[in-house]
């Protein structure tokens, strides 16, 4: 317990060294030294660069790297929260960001987009709106049933999960097979090739305003974790809370998908591994989970990028790398949760 | 006891859509009582302690805390007086005892809060006044029942309220560790903490509170002083089960199962003697005949 306060710093360093780390890999490697010059140059206007050699790196760094390693950063970061936050709403270590079908439902939205129309912005409006519809969908079933609000909350995810994965079997079935079927599948697999400044700006902020919000609410997160009546009696307005709380998880991974299509187990990984490092404490527990997700996300680009001389898929790499560790630590990670 | 009402239950009803749980329910519970809710599974006592709680709305009626309807005030003014220690559960999540404890102090705090340290120690003093600081950092999930029931007792105290609603707090303790959790209680209550509870145990009733609650089918069929409420023929009505209400050392009562309380001589003997450590070596055979005999040494007692 005592190493959550002393985690903070060294965590954000490895993150900061990560960035750094990973801005030098690539098609075209630079070396970590001559990266260190041209931002000291380009920030503190010290040393000297060569304009040729300072041109090429700016827009080898700023408009290709540095945008794909931050929507790594954020990507990781929501993905992790949600998971947590997800995990600790709905009292089941083993829920994550997709558990009332916000994936499901942007990425029928996105395929949706491909077919029927040219637009990419369309495509992404359609990402995020379905995403949300298919949480609105989870969460009304839950409402219109009296009960277990968490058992119909989980419920009315699978069957919202359940229709968003046939309406999007149908989007493909009627997608063109030559060029319209590659790329919804290649989406789906995820990938941070599209990403650009303007459009990182655009979905960061409501990202990283989110991911704040979460960590400001995370003292409820414990309450609410012991159960709906505990809670209550606590004064804390469970609803409201929930609600808000499902609201901003939805709103970050519904802007991952926008941003990068599906990434799968990250939001289920980083929470235990998080836990096991500092323990269950939501407090201290989904800041950790934010810095944690984002490193990992990134390491796990690198890799997408740098292993073969094809990209692979993040989606996939994410996976691939996220199971068998997920296998190892289990009997660890079983002492986080019981 | 010329007590001031603090919690004023009035025609209170509650139900489903088939069934009645509660019906025109009245209760009056005075500061410093310890009132225990007794009936049988499904009478109605959780449900009449949620509605106190502000944690069911009734169908029909009003529940008053200090002649304000708990419906009208603020779930947070209430949980800083109302307080409600669940029975023992396994979280999900090994949280620290510390962590369960500070829970109590989310009435007390803003919108977007962090713990201060008034708040720690607030916290830790209610570990203290339970002998139980030591288990600080230790994971709820890795300390007994006993333990366990004191961490949410700690919570309540945290919290501040003077106000106690306690489902059932003994089920799931071991023998020592109800003691235990029943020794706790006097002591609060001692200190001007109000009890609410609800037991399966008429024992508990009879041991360590001042007034005892009958409900039976969505009613409350009795109400009044333990000594005056809890006897052979009132446990009946509850239970269905023949009970033998024994008075030993004067003041203190046990119930006796009347199967096992077997014949006139072992009842009298125990009624008599005060002598629980040596029965008559015959009990066990003599279990069944032995039923028609209670009727003298209870109207002694009483």
């Amino acid at each position: 317990m005592k190493i959550g306060k002393n985690l903070f710093p060294v965590l954000t360093l490895i993150l900061i060294l990560t960035t750094g780390i990973s801005l030098t890999f690539g098609k075209y490697p630079v070396a970590f030294p001559d990266m260190i010059r041209f931002f000291l140059y380009k920030v503190l206007n010290v040393g000297y660069v060569a304009p040729e050699t300072y041109h090429l790196l700016g827009s080898l760094f700023l408009d290709i790297r540095l945008p794909r390693i931050l929507a790594a950063v954020l990507i990781g970061a929501s993905l992790s929260v949600s998971g947590a936050a997800f995990q600790a709403m709905f009292v089941n270590p083993l829920v994550s960001p997709s558990l009332l079908g916000v994936l499901a439902g942007a990425s029928f939205g996105a395929a949706l987009g491909m077919v029927f129309s040219k637009s990419w912005l369309t495509v992404q409006v359609l990402t995020f709106t379905f995403g949300f519809v298919a949480v609105l969908i989870s969460v009304g079933i839950a409402r219109i049933h009296k009960g277990d609000t968490i058992l119909l909350l989980v419920l009315g995810g699978v069957i919202s999960g359940a229709l968003f994965t046939s309406l999007l079997s149908i989007i493909k079935y009627i997608a063109d097979p030559y060029n319209q079927l590659p790329a919804i599948t290649q989406w789906l697999m995820g990938g941070l090739s599209f990403v650009d400044g303007r459009i990182l700006l655009a979905i960061g902020i409501p990202q990283v305003l989110s991911i704040i919000l979460v960590i400001l609410f995370s003292g409820y997160l414990n309450a609410l974790s012991m159960g709906d009546e505990e809670a209550r009696a606590l004064g804390i307005s469970v609803e409201w809370i929930r609600m808000l709380l499902i609201f901003l998880a939805t709103l970050m991974s519904a802007l991952t998908v926008v941003l990068a299509g599906m990434i799968g187990w990250v939001g289920l990984i980083i929470p235990h591994i998080a836990r096991m490092l500092v323990g269950p404490d939501n407090k201290v527990l989904i800041p950790v989970c934010a810095l944690i997700g984002a490193i990992y996300l990134i390491i796990v680009d690198d890799v997408s990028r740098m292993l073969f001389s094809v990209e692979i898929p993040i989606g996939i790499t994410t996976s691939l790398i996220g199971i068998p560790f997920f296998a190892i630590i289990l009997r660890k990670a079983k002492k986080g949760w019981n | 006891m010329e007590l001031k009402p603090l919690i004023r239950v009035e025609g209170l009803s509650f139900g489903y859509t088939q069934k009645i749980v509660l019906n025109d329910v009245n209760l009056t519970i005075a500061e410093g009582e310890i009132v225990t809710l007794l009936g049988p599974n499904g009478c109605g006592k959780s449900t009449l302690l949620k509605i106190m709680l502000g944690l069911l709305r009734p169908a029909r009626g009003r529940v008053f805390f200090s002649d304000r309807d708990i419906l009208h005030v603020s779930p947070k003014f209430l949980a800083k007086e109302i307080a409600y220690v669940p029975q023992i559960h396994k979280s999900s999540f090994p949280y620290a005892v510390m962590d369960i404890a500070l829970m109590g102090r989310i009435p007390h705090k803003t919108f977007f809060f962090r713990y201060s340290k008034a708040d720690m120690s607030i916290a830790h003093d209610a570990l203290e006044r339970l002998s139980i600081s030591h288990l600080a950092n230790r994971a709820y999930t890795e300390i007994s029942g006993g333990e366990r029931q004191l961490t949410l007792i700690a919570r309540a105290l945290a919290q501040g309220a003077k106000t106690f609603i306690m489902d059932e707090p003994a089920s799931g303790l071991d023998y020592g560790n109800q003691l235990r959790l029943l020794d706790q209680i006097i002591k609060l209550s001692r200190e001007g903490y109000t009890f609410i509870k609800s037991t399966h145990s008429p024992e508990h009733a009879l041991w360590i509170a001042d007034r005892a609650v009958m409900i039976k089918n969505g009613a409350i069929v009795s109400d009044g002083k333990c000594d005056d409420i809890i006897n052979d023929e009132s446990l009946f009505r509850l239970y269905n089960a023949r009970v033998n209400v024994l008075r030993l050392n004067g003041s203190l009562r046990v119930c006796v199962p009347e199967t096992i309380c077997g014949c006139q001589e072992f009842a009298k003997s125990l009624w008599m003697s005060q002598d629980i450590m040596e029965p008559p070596g015959d009990m066990m055979q003599s279990k069944r005949e032995a039923v028609p005999v209670k009727e003298d040494h209870k109207n002694a007692e009483i």
